[in-house]
């Protein structure tokens, strides 16, 4: 018992607990659309395309979290928009598209951050996040957000499962497809950056998609497969963070691996259970 | 509910067919799709849409569903624009859907209720009452609680007719919903459309059968991007019009005892496969 509450005499430790149990519930939300409308590819790009949003927020506000944060959702926006630009307008596939996105706003926010001196040491923190540092005004902040993002979800889930499940009915039945889909986009974006301090941008997609993924292959109800991804993420993320207190890895990478390692069980059992089926056949 | 949200106030003039096509023109990338294509339907018919592959069936469905703007023309229903109204239902191609997506049968059923039950609002009683009666007359009330890939092709078909219902679709679209399906499904599929009839639901169905077509159906429509010929089975399935749709490459296929219409993709393009 010592060993779970003796590392919460630290408060950011606590304030880490409190912000990995947040990301983990809008993660694991949002994720489970990810998952059902073949968005990974897309939520690892917008998660990668904000750095230069961030990279502009931090030279401009000189280490204030503010403007890294504003500066993240005005790319994660632009970036939502330029796919959807260039997937309408030429006849370019929309992997494509999202491709060269993700990889020109990247390399523009390695090019952005690497003007500054201890640039190693920032950039580290940008992809891999810095879940301890977070602080008060970050976590009210996130709180608010991850509860306006869950929000949005409970209000307009039925008209998500309609464009995600079927597009054609979602026209026939008139509901303003265009903007659902919009509002969606800038759901993940919201996540997208209240994440980032958690686990940082290159392992974002992990937290989003694999939580979503190994709930899919326990249940097939949707909100059920909702309610067990967002708990199988907050407990990897509680499980990360103990195993970076205690192992002493970058907590990021802790929370990923745990996911994976629930992914993993998940299909273990899976597996398990259609071998029962088979046999009661 | 009290206040009947029919989408944005359109009003049905019961007065104008259900559906009136004029001078519809469509064109994908450049290529003419659908040219000069005018008719309407009347209310409670049962339509069978038949025509070579690439003669623009699936494109006139897009039109009348409103995936599709056409380039020019206009298209009514009960005497309005298409804009608003939600009283078209559409069973999609079997192929074209995530039979794995975690939803069960009644989900489905029930996201034809979406349109009429409006933003940030929740399924009522009468909703699920709705559901209910639609999946009891389709057959389908024991498998309600399925996951819908736990149905067969047939019952997957009579699941989104059950959605029309629920939807309370007017006019039921329906593409190909037979290919692919047994003798027995094809029967309990036509059995519902025969009930459809007495609901003054109307009916359009995309198929390559032209027998099944002549046999099933009060009218049928033969195009090849024109319209060619629109009316009883004797009077459009002449050899003269079957020749102007389907040129020198109509095939019949005696297939199961019944004639088959098979028309070569490759050769109406103009590229050999």
């Amino acid at each position: 018992m010592n060993v779970l509450i003796a590392p919460m005499q630290y408060a950011f430790m606590f304030r880490g607990l409190l912000a990995v149990l947040m990301v983990g519930v809008v993660c694991a939300s949002v994720g489970t659309f990810i998952v059902l409308r073949g968005m990974a590819f897309f939520g690892d790009a917008l998660a990668h395309a904000i750095l230069p949003g961030i990279a502009i927020g931090y030279l401009a506000g000189s280490g204030a979290r503010e403007p890294l944060f504003w500066g993240a959702m005005i790319a994660a926006l632009l970036s939502s928009i330029g796919i959807g630009a260039i997937t309408r307008r030429t006849n370019i596939r929309q992997d494509t598209a999202i491709g060269i996105v993700f990889a020109g706003m990247f390399a523009l926010g390695i090019a952005l951050i690497s003007t500054v001196r201890s640039y190693p040491v920032d950039l580290t923190h940008f992809l891999f996040g810095d879940v301890l540092g977070v602080s008060n005004s970050d976590l009210v902040r996130s709180a608010i957000l991850g509860i306006l993002v869950i929000a949005g979800i409970i209000l307009l889930y039925k008209e998500f499962v309609v464009i995600s499940f079927d597009p054609v009915l979602a026209v026939t039945l008139r509901l303003p497809g265009q903007l659902l889909e919009y509002v969606l986009l800038i759901m993940i974006a919201v996540t997208i950056v209240i994440s980032l301090q958690t686990v940082g941008v290159a392992l974002m997609v992990a937290v989003l998609v694999t939580p979503a993924a190994a709930a899919y292959l326990l249940t097939k109800r949707l909100p059920v497969m909702m309610v067990l991804a967002a708990s199988i993420a907050a407990l990897s993320g509680v499980i990360g963070l103990y195993i970076s207190f205690y192992a002493n890895v970058a907590s990021g990478a802790a929370i990923v691996l745990t996911c994976t390692a629930f992914f993993i069980l998940a299909w273990i059992g899976r597996e398990i259970q259609k071998r029962i089926l088979v046999r009661k056949q | 509910m009290k206040n009947h949200y029919s989408g944005r106030g359109v009003i049905h003039h019961p007065d104008e067919p259900i559906l009136l096509a004029e001078h519809i023109y469509v064109r994908y990338d450049g290529k003419i799709a659908l040219e000069d294509l005018t008719f309407h339907l009347h209310a409670g018919e049962r339509v069978a849409v038949v025509g070579p592959n690439g003669a623009g069936k699936s494109t006139l469905f897009k039109v009348v569903a409103g995936l599709l703007e056409p380039a020019n023309g206009k298209l009514n229903i009960y005497g309005e624009g298409p804009s608003g109204h939600i009283c078209i239902g559409y069973v999609p191609q079997r192929s074209q859907v995530d039979w794995n997506f975690p939803v069960t049968v009644a989900d489905v059923v029930m996201m034809g209720r979406v349109g009429k039950l409006g933003l940030l609002r929740w399924p009522h009683s009468r909703d699920w009452k709705l559901v209910r009666q639609s999946l009891a007359e389709v057959g389908l009330s024991d498998l309600a609680h399925r996951q819908i890939s736990e149905l067969s092709g047939g019952q997957q078909q009579r699941m989104f007719i059950a959605r029309a219902l629920a939807q309370e679709a007017e006019l039921l679209l329906m593409d190909e919903p037979l290919s692919g399906l047994d003798v027995h499904s094809e029967q309990a599929i036509f059995d519902i459309l025969e009930q459809l009839r007495q609901r003054k639901v109307t009916v359009m169905v995309a198929t390559h059968d032209l027998e099944q077509a002549a046999e099933n159906f009060d009218r049928v429509m033969l195009i090849n991007r024109r319209m060619v010929g629109f009316g009883k089975p004797a009077d459009v399935f002449t050899s003269e019009r079957l020749m102007l749709a389907y040129g020198g490459h109509l095939r019949l296929v005696d297939a199961d005892n019944r004639l088959v219409a098979l028309a070569d993709t490759c050769c109406e393009e103009g590229t050999e496969e």
